[in-house]
């Protein structure tokens, strides 16, 4: 479904990402792990196509679409929930998941997905009137990744889910990400918290400073040592 | 009673058009942190197209109100187009100089092409009338000037909550890039402010021209100057701020006209400063501005 080739992203003088290429198909639930500062959100920021790639090809169902605009690359069924979560703090809960529909003529069907996420998320239904920015950490965390999942996305980037939360909800979190995957959706994860990343991985990616460390099953990674290894580069 | 009441009006009046000029201001403001003081050469262009389709034979109010409206809003979109665009993720005093760079050129086309004297325009002058309430009379201008301000600020206050496109406003106001990962189409929610803003500015120009009955090219500067003051006033890029500031701005100015003797008249604008820096002392994010930490406005 989407594919990656040399991907290299720079900062002015800085290189955060070196030549990177991976791939994820249909259905696949796709790890990207690797230690801070090792080019994850780089990578996510230009497949969505935020930052702009120095060179690099990005292939979404056949399509080359490394020279399409955000607003399109979202349109054409992908789709980010970002680092930090970037909810609008100033719209209500309802305005937030509205506005993950943004691109979809069905007002009907919007309506009922966000039922659908208000009886999934009863805190959220709560809510629904005030202002966002006064949700927690985690119920912020559901709300960013129901408001993506509002565009109805073929592909669903997810950028450090588990960041800033505490265990308890990053494994909720996780389990609804589990569940994405076995209703049929294609998901590329990016994390620094390996072990639930793991959890429901197929393949897994590992980056550090900019280049792949590693690519294959999440089987050989379980060896904590080997994983320790890798994210220092050793 | 009557003094007062004419005062009141005044002050509401006048309070208004400040309100509609600086909303304009904020809207843009809001979401691209650029202060537009070219804001003003839209109400010029608004008020000289409403000049040059009368002297080609308009004689209707009512298509003059419609063309001052539609060019102010249309003025607004190109401008955005042609100079703010291309600066738009330039650093914010590039922005600041494109403006003022605009405000220039359009000012210098107005003195070339028209010319540098004012213009009589009479088009609108039956707006300006004396109302008779019983003992009263009150000046159908300024009741029209609070009562079209306030069902404009309805209207907005209605889309922005409303509708998919102002909520995407009010959302890029704060993070703009997850706007676009929404899939929004970022050229369209800043050419919708910039018509928004222009559309303001247009109905700001039909009261001008209808209380001045002329038009000069530097007709909207002035006016614009006192915007960004109401604006910083309000909390600068807060909407609600924007109206409530030009409004205060108002009544400061009508205040002192009617308390300060006629011989201290001349100290007018400095007692009107030395409020507001009072205000700001107290309040240095503006009556209605919040506090917003550097890093929690992604650009």
């Amino acid at each position: 479904m989407l594919k990656v080739e040399k991907l290299v992203v720079r900062y002015g003088a800085v290189t955060a990402v070196r030549e990177l290429s991976l791939e994820v198909g249909q259905g696949e639930l796709v790890a990207l792990l690797g230690p801070n500062g090792a080019g994850k959100s780089s990578t996510i920021n230009a497949l969505t196509g935020l930052v702009t790639p120095a060179s690099g090809r990005i292939v979404l169902n056949g399509k080359n679409i490394s020279h399409v605009r955000t607003e399109d690359r979202i349109r054409a069924g992908l789709t980010s929930t970002p680092e930090g979560r970037h909810i609008f703090s100033n719209l209500s809960v309802g305005e937030n998941l509205r506005l993950g529909a943004a691109t979809r003529r069905d007002p009907a069907g919007v309506r009922q997905d966000i039922e659908r996420f208000l009886s999934l998320f009863p805190v959220l239904s709560e809510r629904f009137g005030q202002a966002a920015g006064t949700l927690s950490g985690g119920e912020q965390q559901m709300l960013a990744i129901a408001r993506s999942l509002m565009s109805r996305p073929k592909l669903l980037l997810l950028d450090e889910p588990s960041l800033g939360l505490a265990p308890k909800i990053v494994a909720r979190i996780f389990d609804f990400i589990g569940e994405l995957k076995a209703q049929g959706l294609t998901l590329l994860v990016v994390e620094q918290n390996a072990k639930q990343a793991l959890r429901f991985a197929d393949r897994v990616y590992v980056v550090s400073s900019g280049t792949l460390r590693y690519d294959g099953p999440p089987a050989k990674l379980a060896d904590e040592h080997g994983l320790f290894n890798l994210y220092i580069g050793g | 009673m009557d003094y007062a009441l004419q005062q009141l009006l005044n002050a509401l009046a006048f309070g208004a058009e400040y309100s509609l000029v600086a909303l304009g201001l904020a809207v843009v403001f809001s979401i691209m942190g650029l202060v537009n003081f070219a804001h003003g050469e839209i109400i010029g262009v608004s008020a000289y197209s409403v000049f040059l389709a009368a002297a080609l034979g308009l004689t209707s109010p009512f298509v003059a109100v419609l063309l001052a409206v539609g060019m102010a809003a249309l003025a607004a979109v190109v401008f955005e187009r042609v100079a703010f665009r291309p600066v738009r993720y330039a650093p914010t005093t590039t922005g600041l100089l494109t403006a003022f760079g605009v405000s220039i050129v359009v000012q210098n086309l107005f003195m070339l092409l028209i010319s540098p004297k004012p213009q009589s325009v009479s088009i609108l002058n039956g707006l300006n009338q004396m109302w008779f309430f019983g003992p009263f009379a009150v000046s159908s201008l300024q009741v029209m000037e609070l009562i079209v301000s306030g069902l404009t600020i309805l209207a907005l206050v209605l889309f922005l909550n409303r509708s998919t496109l102002g909520l995407a406003i009010r959302a890029a106001s704060r993070d703009f890039a997850t706007v676009r990962l929404m899939g929004i189409k970022a050229n369209r929610v800043i050419a919708t402010a910039f018509a928004i803003s222009g559309a303001l500015a247009g109905i700001a120009a039909v009261f001008i021209l209808a209380r001045r009955g002329s038009v000069s090219p530097d007709l909207g500067f002035g006016l614009v100057l006192k915007a960004f003051v109401a604006c910083v006033i309000g909390g600068f890029g807060s909407l609600p701020g924007a109206a409530v500031g030009g409004m205060l701005l108002g009544f400061i100015e009508v205040g002192l006209l009617v308390a300060l003797p006629q011989e201290y008249a001349g100290f007018r604008d400095a007692l009107t400063y030395a409020i507001i820096v009072a205000l700001l002392v107290y309040r240095p994010e503006g009556l209605l501005g919040q506090r917003i930490e550097l890093g929690d406005k992604e650009i």
